[in-house]
């Protein structure tokens, strides 16, 4: 599948450039994935039929969504069926572009900001709100746990 | 096999969907950031440089074009290699300068620009700046020192969008790289 080296270097240059003060930088990449996230799964979302319910939507992330983002389907969805779900990719798209040295490790939030943004900005323009965080048991493998807010 | 086909343009133009969202996104918070629209334009144009320098890389790896050999030859290769390889266009190259050291690019419609409106308080934003630092940088890899500015922009009204180029001077390999 074709991949798609311009956003990769933009990622890769906003993960840089907007975190250059870490604290607030991060909570600002995740804002600008945020709003890609809602773009995103508004166009993707246009000529499907409405979901079912939580899980559903959970798996068009997996599915549709990933393979458009990150050019291949998550490799296993975990949930404990009470609104917590865990997304973990083993060769996450924006980790493969980093050395799988130690001290990448450290640097992965800034990599990992703009994507929790994104999953998280899908979910709100499917009508749910939530949290997402990230970490990386091992580079380049990334797991997401998603918590859906109950309203 | 057509379904196959299909899909695969659909995924293509899905790519430069999200390339497009995100670029909007960036400029949108870039405006949050900056006060005045130059500070965003200058913000654009750096982000740009850094990509440009890395982005020749996979440029080269991908395209196995040769080394130009003149400036004629680099135009070319930016309009039917570069910018279809990464935005699916092909601009055309005019309005080269007597001495073969300028020339614009033409686009038709910039992808970037899908969906975009320009809200009137920012009028002097340059929305396209980030290519302009992209050409830039990616060019100074391989030794060409150039000025890239738009001219003319759909979103402020033109009939099309103009990036002129301007060949600056040939940098020696001892020279050390540019800005961080």
């Amino acid at each position: 599948m074709a991949d798609s080296p311009l956003f990769q270097a933009l990622h890769m240059e906003m993960a840089h450039a907007l975190c250059e003060e870490q604290e607030k930088g991060l909570s600002v990449l995740e804002g600008v994935g945020f709003r890609v996230g809602q773009g995103l799964s508004e166009r993707l979302t246009k000529e499907m039929p409405s979901f079912k319910d939580e899980l559903d939507v959970l798996k068009f992330l997996c599915k549709d969504l990933w393979v458009t983002v990150f050019k291949k389907q998550v490799d296993n969805l975990r949930t404990n069926h009470q609104g917590t779900y865990m997304l973990q990719d083993n060769q996450f798209l924006l980790l493969t572009q980093l050395s799988n040295g130690k001290q990448y490790v450290e640097e992965a939030p800034k990599f990992l900001a703009f994507t929790c943004g994104l999953v998280r900005g899908a979910l709100s323009n499917l009508g749910f709100d939530s949290t997402v965080t990230a970490e990386v048991p091992v580079m380049p493998s990334c797991k997401f746990q998603v918590v859906i807010q109950k309203s | 096999m057509s379904r196959q086909a299909s899909r695969g343009t659909e995924s293509k133009k899905m790519s430069s969907e999200l390339f497009t969202l995100t670029y909007g996104a960036l400029v949108t918070q870039l405006c949050k950031d900056y006060e005045n629209d130059e500070d965003v334009n200058k913000q654009l144009d750096k982000m740009g440089y850094n990509i440009g320098v890395r982005l020749i890389e996979d440029f080269l790896a991908r395209s196995s074009v040769g080394r130009c050999h003149d400036f004629r030859e680099t135009a070319d290769v930016i309009a039917k290699v570069a910018f279809k390889m990464y935005l699916g266009i092909t601009p055309s190259i005019t309005n080269w300068s007597p001495a073969g050291d300028e020339f614009s690019l033409i686009l038709e419609n910039n992808p970037l620009v899908d969906f975009v409106e320009l809200p009137d308080n920012h009028s002097s934003l340059i929305y396209s700046n980030l290519l302009c630092g992209v050409l830039r940088g990616a060019l100074e890899m391989v030794q060409m020192a150039v000025d890239v500015k738009f001219v003319q922009d759909t979103l402020k009204g033109d009939g099309v969008t103009e990036i002129r180029m301007k060949f600056v001077r040939r940098i020696e390999d001892n020279l050390p790289a540019g800005e961080e």
